[in-house]
């Protein structure tokens, strides 16, 4: 990562973020969850700025977080790096073996679930159907999980502190997925065999710091469709 | 049941990187353990109960808890045993230190295998793809001796193997993978690195290494045959 040469305030917060971006709005959640003051700018990602652009050099994506001029990225090392500067409501558990798991359980969804979900929004026949069964396989796990830590007094993976890690890492399939599968056209949503999850998302979105950011379906759907049209039209170019 | 009381236990299998990483870490932590080899691809009905959900090595047992995943388990160690810290204790490096691991991981360690497992133009291409992002971790060393200043540290143990796998994967499978010329700094690190004694004791036997590789080649060509 480069070092910002942004004249950034002593502590002061900037998040560079994409309004669509699950990722960035993962950030956002850990960000609000603490407390933490931060200045939000949208980036034009077929224009991308000067700052973006020096801020990450190597992957030259959002999210970027840029505090006292130092940048961060990477969803996951980012709201890491929330929880260990901002001590107030921690984000992860504070037992070393409850926090290894947490670790694990969020490799898992993005290795198993939000990948495979990207990986299937961007493909179709044979390609997708692979990622749609891949995805579906890490439900049942999912649900597996959700079965066995959640119940009618815990409603979140972050057990009796409420929300945690695990449940930031998976919040995005709580508004993204189902956009994913309309636009996508398949299914691995199913309230019949992910009771559990789905009283989980249920809860997730009625959060008062996570409702107001989850935007209209409607337009997550025109642009995820736009995307996954330029990339099905580059493929067939190829 | 493995890890009897406050006991340690690691499955692994002598050939994977992963569980060796492991290895470094409680090495450097200075704690004792059990080792449980793992006669893969039999998977042991212990593996198989400790790690439902991905059924692989390396495993990390303590007072009777699992933990799967190599980079986890390295986080969890440096928590557990505070002496000889493996991550810096600023937040931003610590950051940097995940991030260029997860750069590794992601950006590194496939385009090997690809250059590994591939013929002809995709593997010409996969060796170049490495060569670049092996260019780009380098920048990671800023000047130091090692990843971790003057010891080595988290990110050292998370990518020095590839040093060694990368030298027997480029001779069997007759591709360039460390460019010295390309990246002058990460070659000399890779040497110092792989020699320390620390380092160097836990290394699988490099002639078994290097024959297991070719069997392994073999295997993945004739693969790529029918």
């Amino acid at each position: 990562m480069a070092s910002g040469s942004v004249a950034n305030q002593e502590g002061k917060v900037m998040l560079l973020g994409f309004w669509c971006s699950p990722f960035v709005k993962r950030v956002e959640w850990a960000l609000k969850f603490k407390g933490v003051e931060y200045d939000y700018v949208e980036e034009d990602l077929t224009n991308k700025s000067t700052l973006l652009l020096t801020s990450n050099p190597i992957h030259k994506k959002v999210p970027v977080l840029i505090h006292n001029g130092n940048p961060i990225v990477e969803s996951l090392v980012i709201i890491e790096y929330i929880d260990e500067t901002w001590k107030q409501n921690p984000i992860l558990p504070q037992d070393p073996y409850e926090r290894a798991m947490a670790r694990f359980w969020a490799n898992f969804i993005e290795q198993k679930v939000t990948e495979p979900a990207r990986d299937a929004l961007l493909s179709q026949g044979e390609q997708q159907e692979k990622k749609v069964k891949e995805i579906k396989e890490a439900m049942e796990v999912v649900e597996g999980e959700a079965k066995a830590k959640l119940n009618d007094k815990t409603i979140f993976f972050g057990g009796e502190n409420g929300v945690g890690y695990v449940d930031i890492v998976l919040g995005w399939t709580c508004n993204w997925m189902e956009t994913v599968e309309e636009v996508g056209g398949f299914k691995v949503l199913d309230p019949e065999s992910q009771p559990q999850f789905h009283k989980w998302m249920a809860n997730f979105r009625e959060v008062p710091f996570i409702k107001p950011t989850l935007g209209p379906k409607e337009k997550l759907v025109e642009y995820f469709r736009m995307v996954r049209q330029a990339c099905l039209g580059l493929v067939a170019n190829k | 049941m493995a890890g009897n009381g406050d006991g340690v236990t690691l499955l692994g299998y002598w050939a994977s990187p992963y569980a060796l990483r492991v290895k470094w870490a409680l090495k450097i932590k200075e704690v004792q353990y059990e080792y449980m080899e793992e006669h893969l691809p039999d998977k042991s009905p212990m593996l198989l109960q400790y790690n439902p959900v991905h059924k692989k090595i390396p495993v990390l047992v303590h007072k009777g808890k699992p933990l799967a995943e190599s980079l986890v388990i390295i986080e969890y160690i440096d928590e557990v045993w505070k002496h000889n810290p493996l991550l810096p204790q600023d937040p931003y490096h610590r950051a940097k230190a995940r991030f260029w691991a997860k750069f590794a991981d992601e950006k590194c360690v496939p385009a090997m295998f690809r250059a590994f497992s591939k013929v002809g133009e995709e593997q010409a291409q996969a060796a170049e793809e490495l060569r670049e992002n092996l260019k780009t971790l380098e920048s990671a060393l800023e000047g130091k001796q090692y990843f971790g200043g003057e010891t080595i540290g988290f990110l050292d143990i998370a990518v020095g193997w590839i040093g060694c796998w990368a030298r027997m994967n480029e001779e069997v499978a007759g591709v360039n993978m460390i460019d010295a010329e390309m990246i002058p700094l990460l070659s000399v690190w890779f040497q110092k690195f792989l020699e320390l004694p620390i380092i160097k004791e836990c290394l699988p036997p490099q002639d078994k290494l290097l024959e297991h590789t070719k069997e392994f080649h073999k295997m993945l060509m004739m693969a790529t045959l029918t």
